[in-house]
């Protein structure tokens, strides 16, 4: 059992893992995945209850005893040095070099050995940054391995490939498993559970629901065990009433913070009344095009016309009064300033007009009345609206950025990651709200990794891939294989519109 | 088995204000009793210094009254701070924002040749701007230029202190003064009023306990005060709302420069009636002040509580000077103490000890 301040995370579970199979953890956030693997990898110490290995009790006190102990972990956000060399990173800590020498010769035979046993190709000699993403991955696994991990355990690998570089994961992972390993993979997707797993045990909050062989179970009745309750698969989607052009894109070029293009030739249009998704694997762009449509990025060429009018390089504040709301990815660093309460909050954009100041003065009251509207309205569950925002849950600091942002019927709504990491309660809310905004009539840019999500509300979807548009497709007749193509780099013709 | 634990520490995730209070009150303690060390290695009694200290500055009404002339440029300086350290400007200049003020006063009541009634309010005003300009220099090198604040601040202090040094020792160098660095003594139009037998200049009092309550109501109340919390709290938000931090920025550092500014006028107008010695004019104020304001946990109205706090500190500074034979640099050790504490405890304040009895 863990407790942390307040919460038990993890209450009293019993988790049995077989040898030589790979057994899913499934569970909405929060539901206490993570928690309970950083105990099996020494992060945490139980407040009690014991973990027994090979039928034989065990401490692990700290992430070393668990490699001891040949338990590796692969974590969600890998832990590598991006400078340094595949091979460099693979001996970081266990190198068995002759003083202060390193010992290559020796450590290259036994990588090259891995990687062509389990088919982890991957250049040994490359810096880690040179590397994509899921080659990074690669080598957090050849990591695990070098060190002779005998479980693995992976938290959420998925989250960052595209769905080629998933298949490619699973083929990995069965011929690991046939070798003898084992390996527990934390997951809230469905989708891979059936997938990927011999069993699966499903948490929520922090209790052990049920553990069933995959064979025996489906994606309904797994739904049903992780949040509780029947869950709808599909929204309520009417078919677009596809408005005027409200935004238009026009041959767009940005730099990242480091100074490297970040968007190269970007054009596309949305309409009022319809949800355009921009979908791509992370660090493609996605980010820097929600900076620069809502002027926190200057562009460095290029156009962007909100209902006809230049708005290029305007101010963050001139594009708010413009009608452009924006749901930032980073929802806490960006969205909401933790210390300040969820009234004040609430009027972080709106504080400068009437009602809510008078003169140099700020009106209170009008925004106690503007925060009690707006928690009812978005069932935002706040101990009260004078207290801080870093008290609320991740799903209620979501509502209150959307409360606060689609308060002043935006005609422009750019989304950014809206429902990550949610829960499936608040995920749903969330997008309802999106598509009572298309409703209504407002353009939506749906910026979004998940690719579920962008089939499930979009009316077409843009794929970017390296900061340019790979294609614009109908989302009727879109298919993930497809979607998935150009995310790595296909670039698909003629379906621009 | 684990056994069962009889207390655990864990994160509060709000700090209750009695909670800030105690554990205030606990840090000054700390402090005190790790400089009471100190005193005994000199071989004095602590408790005998700690009871002259009390005693000089609080048993007699001439040491009450070197109490509150110490806390009033304290009050202004440590005012200004707050609102500075509210929006993550790290302002360790009031000491040179206060001798800037001290030089344009100095200035104006010796070579304007003003009517005598526009005098004292025109040696305000010219303090005021100042010390506000010598705030605004670090401050458009933070915001346009990313130049670390703390350091340039700092070294602001050192112009400033030579700058008065070669006033006094050359154009202002007063020639009624035979040869002394001085400049002349004001007119008497120049200076402030006290208390009959006091030095409390009262009306520059007056002015930091109304700039006090100014200073909150801008904070908790206005427009001005909300865009300096979001760019403390989250300079990213702040950015995504619109909020320039570079006018945040400059605004603050106006007030704070310019507050400590009024500060320097009212040691010349009110104490010394002249420009003299930088040291002699200030004795640490602008230093003290980042404590005095830090101790109130930046809110301006807690300011007059901490500054006569520090007011005591220093007019014991002088009582131990004078019977116990120890240098006045003593009260630095004290801030300085009560300073480490202080920054010590902010971690604590953010934790409670809970005692359980709960088996597993």
């Amino acid at each position: 059992m863990k407790r942390f301040p307040g919460v038990v995370a993890s209450d009293g579970v019993n988790l049995g893992v077989r040898q030589g199979e790979i057994h899913c953890l499934l569970g909405e956030n929060g539901a206490g995945k993570t928690t309970l693997m950083r105990i099996l990898y020494g992060f945490y110490q139980p407040d009690s209850g014991e973990i027994l290995l090979s039928g034989k009790p065990v401490k692990i006190s700290s992430p070393s005893v668990a490699l001891a102990h040949r338990i590796g972990m692969i974590h969600q956000h890998f832990r590598l040095a991006s400078t340094l060399s595949v091979e460099e990173n693979v001996i970081l800590g266990v190198d068995e070099g002759m003083g202060p020498f390193l010992r290559l010769g020796k450590t290259r035979k036994r990588i090259a050995a891995i990687t062509e046993e389990y088919g982890l190709s991957v250049d040994p000699k490359a810096k880690v940054w040179q590397l994509s993403v899921g080659q990074q991955q690669r080598v957090e696994i050849i990591k695990a391995l070098y060190r002779e991990a005998d479980i693995l355990i992976m938290d959420e690998p998925t989250s960052v490939l595209t769905p080629q570089e998933v298949d490619q994961l699973f083929t990995t992972l069965r011929i690991l498993v046939d070798d003898g390993l084992t390996i527990i993979f934390i997951t809230h997707k469905l989708d891979e559970v059936m997938q990927v797993s011999d069993r699966v045990t499903v948490l929520r909050q922090g209790k052990l629901v049920a553990t069933l062989p995959t064979s025996q179970t489906d994606k309904p009745s797994l739904a049903r065990l992780m949040v509780g309750r029947e869950v709808v698969f599909r929204l309520e989607k009417n078919p677009p009433q596809q408005g005027e052009k409200l935004l238009e894109v026009d041959r767009l070029h940005t730099l990242s913070d480091r100074g490297l293009p970040a968007l190269r030739d970007v054009s596309f249009e949305v309409y009022g009344g319809e949800i355009l998704s921009v979908a791509g694997v992370s660090g493609n762009g996605q980010t820097e095009l929600a900076e620069v449509l809502t002027g926190l990025r200057k562009a460095t060429s290029g156009r962007i016309l909100l209902g006809g009018k230049d708005i290029t390089n305007r101010s963050a504040r001139e594009i708010t009064d413009d009608g452009v709301a924006h749901v930032p990815a980073e929802r806490i660093k960006m969205g909401t300033v933790s210390n300040m309460s969820v009234r004040e909050n609430l009027i972080l954009k709106d504080y400068r007009h009437p009602p809510f100041c008078r003169g140099i003065f700020l009106n209170y009251k009008k925004a106690e009345a503007n925060a009690q509207r707006a928690m009812a309205e978005y069932q935002i569950a706040a101990p009260s609206d004078s207290s801080a925002a870093k008290l609320l849950s991740g799903g209620n600091i979501q509502r209150m950025v959307l409360a606060r942002e689609l308060s002043g019927k935006p005609r422009l709504i750019v989304a950014v990651h809206p429902t990550y990491g949610l829960d499936v309660g608040a995920t749903e809310q969330v997008r309802q709200v999106l598509l009572r905004q298309r409703e209504r009539g407002a353009a939506i840019l749906l910026i979004s990794e998940d690719l579920e999500e962008v089939m499930e509300l979009s009316d077409r979807i843009l794929v970017m891939f390296s900061g340019r548009v790979m294609g614009i497709l109908d989302a009727e007749e879109a298919e993930t294989g497809e979607i998935g193509l150009m995310m790595a780099g296909g670039r698909r013709e003629g379906v621009r519109r | 088995m684990k056994k069962p634990s009889l207390f655990r520490v864990e994160r509060r995730p709000v700090v209750p204000g009695h909670v800030v209070v105690l554990v205030s009150i606990l840090a000054i303690f700390a402090a005190l009793v790790a400089a009471g060390i100190f005193f005994e290695a000199y071989g004095i009694s602590a408790i005998r210094a700690y009871q002259l200290i009390a005693k000089g500055a609080l048993g007699s009404k001439l040491g009450l009254a070197e109490t509150v002339r110490r806390a009033i440029p304290l009050l202004l300086c440590g005012v200004g701070l707050t609102i500075a350290f509210r929006a993550l400007f790290w302002n360790i200049g009031a000491e040179g924002q206060l001798l800037l003020g001290a030089v344009a006063a100095a200035g104006v009541a010796l070579f304007s040749g003003l009517p005598d009634v526009l005098l004292l309010p025109a040696m305000f005003i010219a303090g005021f701007l100042a010390g506000a300009l010598w705030g605004l220099i670090p401050a458009v090198l933070k915001a346009r230029l990313g130049i670390n604040d703390v350091i340039t601040t700092l070294m602001m202090n050192y112009i400033a202190i030579y700058l008065v040094e070669w006033l006094i020792h050359g154009p202002w160098r007063g020639p009624s003064m035979r040869g002394f660095a001085y400049t002349d003594k004001f007119p008497s139009a120049a200076i402030l009023p006290t208390i009959s037998w006091t030095r409390i200049h009262w009306p520059t009092l007056l002015l930091g306990l109304v700039v006090a309550v100014l200073a909150y109501v801008l904070i908790a109340r206005t427009r001005a005060g909300f865009e300096i919390r979001v760019v403390g709290e989250n300079p990213e938000a702040a950015r995504f709302a619109g909020i320039s931090a570079f006018k945040t920025t400059l605004l603050v550092m106006i007030i704070s420069g310019g507050l400590a500014g009024l500060a320097g006028v009212g040691e010349v107008a009110g104490i010394h009636r002249m420009l003299l010695g930088p040291t002699r004019i200030s004795m640490g104020y602008g230093y003290t002040a980042i404590i005095v304001a830090w101790l109130a946990r930046r809110n301006p109205l807690a300011v007059i509580v901490t500054s006569l706090l520090f007011g005591i500190i220093m007019s014991g500074g002088d009582v131990i000077r004078v019977s116990l034979g120890l240098p006045f640099q003593v009260i630095n050790l004290f801030n300085g103490l009560i300073l480490f504490f202080l920054i010590g405890s902010e971690l604590l304040m953010h934790y409670r000890i809970s005692f359980s009895f709960r088996r597993q």
